[in-house]
């Protein structure tokens, strides 16, 4: 029994089909990447599984209940974080307030949050998920100042003050360092000793140190599946993707 | 200072301040500043739902009004006793925003604006229409015998300015202990989140929909209990105060004071009641002169008197 699965899933905007039946199958634990070219779809994917757009036909499958239907929010309530690729943060707040607010709500997940909330706990968390990312030191700044790739790792802070059990990235090591793009691959291996992780990365060298398995999007479908070595020597996915 | 230390010296000391003016203001103005406090009470409801959760309404003179009527029309019509017509007027006005709320809600941005304003000027046609109950423009006095009653074992006259001008400062005390604890609790930090970035808010796993529908009906119910203070303590009623203008005017109070500040309400309502005051006395075509005024302002204070002092002083400013 999978952990996420999706049946047929399709997602037209227009007469465009962004995602056109796509039967997605992915393990608890497991870090897996999905790459493809611009426009391939991966975005769309990602944001029905959240529940960020909506279905035009298909099923999704999570933690073994169907959650078609399913609004976003409810959707996080039950574990499933998305992590934006153009990134939505708070930027007129503190990168501790924007923190606050994933970290309150993972708090309050089973009651109500005027019935009171355990503010030790949740200060600890939004510490403990800046300290992750490396942001502990200017949790006082605004979150609109940061450098674009900063505001990626602050979304990713947000991510993990949910407490998800399913972390969607969305490309993001964009704009990061060198040595920013090593640190992160450091944190998204710790975060999945304890979630699973649909990572969409366009940097190769991440790609093959992380992902377990890979699938390859092409035109809203699914061109390929498998380990990176496998996907390496994939004729089409050469073709289609890497471009020889 | 703590930033916490801070924002209750500051608000502290605005009601302390509020408190001892009473001794020195002539009767005039004694009465003006207890009209004040009853508006910015009333700001303060419209600021929580425009400044804070980041809703845009037009129609707030409804909520205002209906506190009017509902504490007013039962006190004038059945001897009703003041203290529970003013709670029938804030719990109406409670109970119209959570409705109308179902229904506006479901819109945004312009089609919000639009879409209260309707409802308000639907509310405002009807207090004219009902004109036999209302005496709808011309409206109604409330009698002396009305306001005198015994609450928690005092006498107490609501024509008498002592009385009068504490009440008025204990509505608006509350309104801006409610405001403030709302603010800075979690609850107050899932408004300020809707309306900064709603869509990322959802992601967060909040159902903005129910937040801005409490956002709207907490703001209702001040904006009513405001309402309902202002029939009790300066004893008229009348459709103007569900008309346009009342709808208006706590979106200027509010731009001009600093939206989504606390303090911002108390400082636009006073500043512009004075100048319309002051103008007025002296010339005709006063109006100019207000919006000359209201121009400059937004010229250089954008965000409102308390809004622009925090972004360049007092970022700690809730
Ligand atoms: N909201 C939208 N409205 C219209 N077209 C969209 C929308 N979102 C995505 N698309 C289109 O769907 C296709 C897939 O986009 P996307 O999922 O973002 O691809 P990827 O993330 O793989 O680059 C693209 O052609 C894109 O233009
Ligand atoms: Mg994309």
């Amino acid at each position: 029994m999978s952990f996420l699965r999706t049946e047929a899933l399709s997602r037209s905007f227009g007469g465009l089909a962004a995602v056109a039946g796509v039967d997605l199958s992915v393990e608890p634990g497991e870090i897996r990447a999905i790459i493809g070219p611009n426009g391939a779809g991966k975005t769309t994917l990602v944001s029905l599984i959240s529940g960020r757009v909506p279905p035009s036909s298909g099923r999704i499958e999570f933690d073994g209940d169907d959650i078609t239907a399913l609004k976003p929010w409810e959707r996080v309530l039950r574990g499933i974080v998305y992590t934006f690729q153009i990134t939505s943060i708070f930027r007129n707040l503190t990168l501790a307030e924007n923190v606050m607010l994933a970290a309150q709500r993972a708090a309050s997940r089973d009651q109500p949050l005027w019935r009171g909330l355990d503010d030790r706990a949740v200060t600890q968390a939004v510490d403990a998920a800046l300290e992750r990312v490396g942001l502990a030191s200017r949790a006082q700044e605004l979150a609109g100042e940061l450098a674009y790739g900063h505001q990626r790792l602050l979304e990713v802070a947000m991510g993990l003050a949910l407490r998800p059990k399913l972390l969607i990235l969305d490309e993001p090591t964009q704009g990061l360092s060198e040595q920013e793009i090593a640190d992160f691959c450091a944190l998204v291996r710790s975060i999945a000793m304890d979630a699973t992780i649909l990572l969409i990365e366009h940097n190769m060298d991440v790609v093959m140190a992380l992902a377990q398995r890979i699938t390859v999007m092409n035109n809203g479908a699914l061109l390929a599946e498998g380990t990176p070595d496998q996907i390496m020597n994939h004729a089409e996915v050469q073709r289609a993707y890497l471009g020889t | 200072m703590t930033g916490r230390a801070r924002v209750w010296v500051l608000h502290g000391g605005v009601i302390l301040l509020l408190f001892l003016l009473q001794f020195v203001l002539p009767d005039y103005h004694h009465t003006n500043v207890a009209r004040i406090m009853v508006l910015a009470t009333y700001a303060i409801g419209y600021n929580l739902l425009i400044g804070y959760t980041g809703l845009l309404s037009l129609g707030h003179a409804m909520f205002f009004a209906t506190g009017l009527y509902g504490a007013g029309l039962p006190i004038y019509y059945f001897g009703l006793h003041p203290v529970a017509g003013f709670l029938l007027g804030a719990l109406l006005a409670l109970v119209l925003a959570f409705v109308v709320g179902l229904i506006v809600l479901r819109t945004s941005g312009v089609a919000f604006m639009i879409v209260t304003m309707m409802f308000a000027q639907a509310f405002f046609l009807a207090t004219l229409y009902f004109n036999g109950v209302t005496r709808g423009d011309e409206g109604l006095v409330l009698a002396a015998e009305a306001r005198r009653f015994g609450f928690l074992g005092l006498d107490l006259d609501l024509a008498e300015p002592a009385t009068r001008y504490n009440m008025a400062l204990s509505l608006f005390t509350g309104a801006l202990l409610i405001c403030l604890a709302l603010v800075r609790s979690p609850l107050g930090r899932v408004m300020i989140a809707i309306r900064e970035n709603e869509e990322r808010t959802r992601m967060l796993g909040y159902n903005a929909r129910d937040y801005k529908l409490l956002a709207l009906s907490l703001s209702g119910l001040l904006s009513g209990a405001a309402g309902a203070a202002y029939v009790l303590l300066f004893a008229y009623m009348g459709s103007s105060f569900a008309a346009i203008q009342y709808s208006i005017l706590p979106l200027l109070w509010v731009l001009l004071g600093g939206i989504g500040t606390v303090i911002g309400p108390l400082i636009g309502t006073a500043l512009m009641f004075y100048l319309i005051d002051k103008t007025s006395e002296v010339m005709q075509s006063y109006l100019i002169v207000v919006g000359a005024v209201l121009v400059a302002l937004v010229l250089f204070f954008p965000k409102g008197l308390a809004g622009t002092l925090r972004q360049r002083y007092a970022r700690w400013l809730p």
